[in-house]
């Protein structure tokens, strides 16, 4: 296991921002395990939740920002259930991935790029355009679609559409999303 | 008729998920529940939108609830969890008043946030009731055994979703029992199936799926039933991917909730989207009629 050298390594300005940006008190964290015990992703996962939470105690931000649990989290909210001290600790996790897109760090590309590329329709479009979506993520990979084995069960369905659902509103979505652009520069 | 419901379908309504909006529409006009669409309604911003930002994602959901202020109607409710949720955290963290202003900073018209939000299975449950589906039905579906999955987001966390319990939720247990038919137990009815990870992390839904369908079947379930596009799309469409991955050979179909209930109310299959299931449930039904067929003789 590594050793942290506690002392040079601290960040209390991560701490406090973390904690500003969530609303949440990271030092009432006990470790006492709840939420790793109930994460079904911590298979996944490279630091589990509730190490998470201890390093962010520790003010560890370069460890936990390039984790590639904070792009693995679901948000299934099970650890903000069971968190004996009431914490939201699925919050938590996405405010670190927040910070993790701003400050660059992408340990698990492929997700961000599915969730940029969703976004991106959603500007676009006002709503999801499903079609779109995957595609734009063939593109953007470069990994022809590793789904292409679904094709022929989905297709003769009739539920993937090959053009976009338009919306009178879309401007209306996509100055949203103009103003959050502003807003956070 | 009951008092109207401003309706949000969400996205995948319009797609992946289409035979559960034809079948929540098909049973809510059979049942009288008064839907009314919200027009020029656009996306709640869904898993993506919170992993970007609060602000952004709380924005996206309260445009829908200012168009539902400006029909006049005081509650909307959504078949999708993931809508569900990101339309209910909205209400509660608008909550906060300088997070109000920050979310009506980034809209065209400020919201006032008087609008309350509802799954659809709330309410059933609480506008029909299982007894009032119970008198309805022509068809009961007694041959039937199904483990009920309700997904991670349905009712979790309690503070914000309000709604059932959140380790054990029982309303669409309820209202399987009300159609007559029997509920395996199913202690995984809120572990996550995986989510959206499905096209960028195959394994892991594979992994978290194919337990889902390990203990459906080890409880001789017949069907799982499903509330959620998400979970339904992953353990039905992707049901082939998980077997390969797991080396099992399941063969179990994923319902939404709303078809067997349209199913036991008579409606016409095709306005149920059955054709539009991956894997066939007609084996399943009819084994189901033949177990009632002898059960009456
Ligand atoms: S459940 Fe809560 S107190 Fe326990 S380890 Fe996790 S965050 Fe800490
Ligand atoms: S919300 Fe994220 S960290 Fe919490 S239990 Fe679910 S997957 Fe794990």
């Amino acid at each position: 296991m590594e050793i942290l050298d506690l002392s040079n390594s601290r960040d209390d300005e991560f701490i406090s921002q973390v904690e500003e940006e969530s609303g949440q008190r990271v030092r009432l964290c006990y470790q006492c395990g709840n939420c790793t015990a109930g994460c079904p992703y911590t298979f996944a996962f490279d630091i589990p939740v509730s190490r998470m939470m201890r390093l962010l105690q520790a003010g560890q931000k370069d460890q936990i920002l390039s984790s590639h649990s904070v792009w693995l989290c679901a948000t299934c909210e099970s650890c903000t259930t069971r968190c004996p001290n009431g914490i939201d600790v699925a919050r938590i996790v996405d405010v670190l991935r927040h910070m993790a897109r701003r400050e660059g760090y992408a340990t698990e590309r492929g997700v961000k790029v599915f969730w940029d590329s969703f976004l991106e329709s959603v500007a676009k479009h006002g709503r999801v355009y499903e079609m779109g979506l995957l595609t734009s993520y063939i593109a953007k990979t470069g990994k022809v679609w590793t789904d292409a084995e679904l094709g022929p069960r989905i297709l003769p369905k009739g539920k993937l559409h090959l053009t976009p659902s338009r919306i009178q509103g879309r401007e209306a979505v996509a100055r949203i999303f103009q103003r959050y652009k502003e807003a956070s520069k | 008729m009951s008092p109207a419901y401003a309706y949000y379908p969400g996205c995948s309504g319009l797609g992946t998920s289409m035979e559960y909006e034809q079948s929540t529409r098909a049973i809510c006009e059979a049942l009288d529940v008064n839907l009314v669409d919200i027009p020029d309604w656009s996306c709640c911003g869904s898993t993506p939108a919170h992993t970007v930002d609060h602000t952004l994602s709380c924005a996206l959901a309260a445009r829908n609830l200012g168009l539902v202020e400006k029909m006049g109607l005081d509650t909307v409710i959504t078949p999708c969890p993931s809508c569900l949720t990101n339309l209910k955290t909205a209400v509660h963290r608008m909550g906060d008043e300088e997070f109000m202003r920050r979310v009506n900073s980034l809209l065209d018209e400020p919201v006032g946030n008087t609008v309350r939000v509802k799954s659809v299975l709330q309410a059933l449950i609480e506008d029909v009731g299982p007894e009032k589906l119970a008198e309805r039905v022509v068809r009961p579906l007694s041959g039937l055994r199904v483990a009920p999955y309700y997904g991670c987001i349905m009712n979790r966390p309690p503070e914000v979703m309000e709604f059932d319990d959140h380790e054990n939720p029982v309303a669409m247990d309820r209202l399987m029992e009300a159609i007559g038919a029997e509920v395996a137990p199913f202690p995984l009815k809120v572990e996550c199936c995986g989510a959206s990870f499905g096209v960028a992390r195959k394994d892991v839904v594979a992994r978290l799926s194919g337990k889902l369908l390990d203990l459906a079947e080890a409880n001789q379930a017949m069907a799982m039933v499903t509330a959620c596009p998400l979970c339904q799309m992953n353990l039905d469409l992707r049901q082939g991917q998980i077997n390969a991955a797991t080396k099992s050979q399941h063969e179990m179909p994923v319902f939404y909730y709303t078809q067997l209930i349209g199913l036991a109310l008579g409606l016409d299959e095709s306005s149920l989207g059955l054709n539009k299931l991956c894997v066939n449930p007609g084996l399943a039904l009819r084994e189901a009629e033949r177990k009632t067929a002898e059960a009456a003789s």
